[in-house]
C-alpha cells in the first residue's frame, strides 16, 4: 500500500506539489491523469525518489510505503529502488543483450548465482509476456527487439528484482496500438502481483487499466476516486471537462 | 553585383581554399612518400643504424617510439578517462568544473618543449627516473591527457540520460552505473580520442628530448627505465646533426615515411574502434 500524506515538493522556488495526501491499496491499479506540467510524473518519481536525481528540489509531508516513510534518513535509496520499479515513458533498454539487460538488476545487487539469475531472467521474461518472443535470443542485443518489445523488456528487467510496487510514466506513449494494447494486458495480469501506479495521458488507458484514477492539474490533486466514477460522474467541474477531453 | 555573381564567387573562393589545403598535405605526403619509399627495405625496418646513421636501419627507433606509444597509453587511458568521469559525473560545483576544464585546455595550448623540460626536471630528476622510458611516457602522457579528458568528458555527456536513470532505478549505485553502462558505452568515443591524441604526440620530438630520447643507441630497451631512440627524435637528429647529412639524406626521408606510416596506421585503428565498438553499443 502507498500513502502520502499532504506532501509538497518544490524544484528550486517552483512549487510543483500542493498538498497531496492520496492512497492506493496493494495489487491495484491507479492511473494518474492530468495536463502536461501538471505534476503527475513528479508525484509518481517520488515513490522511487528518482527526484533525488534532480538538483535543488525538496520534498515535504509523508510518503509512506506499507506504512515506512520513505524519505525517512534510515531509507537506503538503493534498496527502496529494488522494491519499487519503474517503467520509463521511452523503451530504455541497456546497450546489453536480452539476457544481461533482465539480469542487469541482480548483478548491480550482488547476485552471483548463476542459476538463481537465469531462473529470474526467465520467470521475469514470462511475467512480462516476453518469453515466448526471445527464448532463442537472448543473448541477442536488446536493440534488435521492436519498440513494443523493449518495453516489455523494461518491464521485465523491472520484475527480475522483485519489486512489490510498479510505477510506470507513459508506458506506452511511444509504442504503436498493437504494443500498447499487449502493455494493458501486461497491466491487467500483473496487477495480481504488484501495486501500480501508472501516469498517462490517454483517458481509454486510464479507463480501461486502472481501478482508481487521481486527476491533477497545476500540481494539485483535483479528484481521486474509482475510475469508473471519474469517467462517468466526476465530483469536480475541472475533472469533468478534462475527462470528455473539453481541455488539456 | 547581383546575389547570384556573389555567391558563384564566394563558393568559388571556398572551394580553392578547401583544395588548397588538401592539396598542401598531399604535396607533403607525396613528398615524403617518393623520397622516402626508395630506402624502405626489410634491412631498414629491421636493422640497427650504422656509419653514422647514413645506413643501416631504424629498428630501434620503431621499437622504441612503439615502446613510448604504448607506455604513454597505459599512463593517460586511466588517468584520462578517471578524470573525465570525476569531472563530468560526479563534480556537482559548477565552477570548480569550469575551472578545470579551463586548465585542462590552457594544458592543451602548452608548447610541447615546456612539458619536455617540466617533463625532464619532475620524473627525471626529481622522480629519479633517468633519462628512461618512464620518463618520456609520462612526459608524452601529459601532453596527450587534456585531450583524453576532453574526449571522455564528451563522451559521457552524448549518452542518453535515459540509461542512467533505467539503472539507477533497478537499485544500482552511482559507481555501479557508471562502470557497467555509462562507460561502456561511452568507451568507443573515448577510446578513439585517445588513439588520436597519443598517435599526435607519439610524433612529439620536445618532450622526449630531455627525458628519454637517445642519440645513437642500437640495441632494444631491456626495460622501462633505458633510454631509447625514438623516431621524431631520430629524424631530427639525422637531419640535422649527423656525421654526414648529406649522406643520410634518404634516411631521413624513410624515418619520416614510417612515422607518418605509424601516426596514419593509429588514426586508423582509432576509426576501426569506433565503428566496430559503435556497433555493439549503439544508442536507440
Amino acid at each position: 500500500m502507498i500513502e502520502t500524506k499532504h506532501v509538497d515538493f518544490y524544484y528550486s522556488g517552483f512549487h510543483a506539489l500542493k498538498d497531496i495526501s492520496m492512497r492506493m491499496e496493494a495489487r491495484t491499479v491507479t492511473a494518474l491523469i492530468g495536463p502536461s506540467g501538471c505534476g503527475k510524473s513528479t508525484f509518481l518519481r517520488l515513490f522511487n525518489r528518482m527526484n533525488d536525481l534532480i538538483d535543488d528540489t525538496r520534498v515535504s509531508g509523508e510518503c509512506l510505503i506499507d506504512g515506512e516513510d520513505i524519505y525517512h534518513k534510515s531509507v537506503a535509496v538503493d534498496e527502496l529502488r529494488k522494491r519499487v520499479g519503474m517503467v520509463f515513458q521511452k523503451p530504455n533498454p541497456f546497450p546489453k543483450s536480452i539476457f544481461e539487460n533482465v539480469a542487469y538488476g541482480l548483478r548491480v545487487n550482488d547476485v552471483r548465482d548463476k542459476s538463481f539469475i537465469a531462473c529470474r531472467v526467465e520467470a521475469s521474461l514470462r511475467a512480462a509476456a516476453l518469453w515466448g518472443e526471445v527464448k532463442d535470443k537472448l543473448r541477442e542485443s536488446a536493440f534488435a527487439l521492436s519498440g513494443g518489445q523493449q518495453q516489455r523488456l523494461c518491464i521485465a528487467r523491472a520484475l527480475a528484482v522483485s519489486p512489490s510496487v510498479l510505477l510506470m510514466d507513459e508506458p506506452a506513449s511511444a509504442l504503436d496500438p498493437i504494443s500498447t494494447s499487449k502493455i494493458e494486458e501486461l497491466i491487467a495480469d500483473l496487477k495480481r502481483d504488484y501495486t501500480i501506479v501508472i501516469v498517462t495521458h490517454n483517458m481509454q488507458q486510464a479507463a480501461r487499466v486502472s481501478d482508481k484514477t487521481g486527476f491533477f492539474m497545476m500540481g494539485e490533486l483535483v479528484e481521486f476516486g474509482e475510475t469508473r466514477m471519474i469517467f462517468s460522474d466526476p465530483v469536480n467541474e475541472q475533472t469533468r471537462n478534462y475527462v470528455n477531453g473539453r481541455f488539456g | 553585383m547581383n546575389k547570384k555573381l556573389k555567391q558563384s564567387i564566394a563558393f568559388a573562393t571556398f572551394r580553392l581554399l578547401g583544395f588548397l589545403v588538401v592539396g598542401v598535405l598531399f604535396y607533403i605526403l607525396g613528398f615524403i612518400v617518393y623520397n622516402g619509399a626508395g630506402v624502405i627495405s626489410w634491412e631498414f625496418l629491421t636493422a640497427s643504424p650504422e656509419e653514422g646513421m647514413s645506413a643501416g636501419g631504424i629498428f630501434p627507433a620503431i621499437v622504441g617510439t612503439l615502446c613510448l606509444v604504448a607506455g604513454s597509453v597505459a599512463i593517460a587511458f586511466p588517468v584520462g578517462v578517471m578524470s573525465g568521469i570525476y569531472i563530468h559525473e560526479y563534480l556537482r560545483n559548477k565552477w570548480v568544473a569550469r575551472v578545470i576544464r579551463v586548465m585542462t585546455n590552457n594544458l592543451g595550448g602548452i608548447p610541447s618543449i615546456v612539458f619536455g623540460l617540466f617533463g625532464m626536471a619532475l620524473f627525471v630528476q626529481a622522480f629519479g627516473f633517468g633519462d628512461s622510458i618512464l620518463a618520456g611516457s609520462f612526459t608524452l602522457a601529459l601532453l596527450a591527457l587534456p585531450l583524453v579528458i576532453r574526449t571522455t568528458e564528451e563522451a559521457l555527456k552524448a549518452i542518453p540520460g535515459s540509461y542512467r536513470a533505467g539503472s539507477y532505478a533497478l537499485g544500482a549505485g552511482k559507481l555501479q552505473t557508471i562502470f557497467r553502462v555509462t562507460l561502456p558505452v561511452a568507451m568507443p568515443n573515448i577510446l578513439t580520442g585517445l588513439i588520436l591524441s597519443v598517435g599526435r604526440v607519439s610524433g612529439e620530438t620536445a618532450p622526449i628530448l630531455f627525458t628519454v630520447a637517445a642519440y645513437f643507441l642500437p640495441r632494444l630497451p631491456s626495460g622501462i627505465f633505458d633510454q631509447v631512440m625514438a623516431l621524431p627524435y631520430h629524424l631530427y637528429v639525422i637531419a640535422t646533426s649527423g656525421t654526414d647529412i648529406e649522406a643520410s639524406r634518404p634516411m631521413a626521408y624513410g624515418t619520416a615515411l614510417v612515422l607518418v606510416a605509424i601516426v596514419l596506421v593509429m588514426n586508423l585503428l582509432a576509426t576501426a574502434t569506433r565503428l566496430r565498438l559503435g556497433k555493439k553499443t549503439k544508442m536507440d
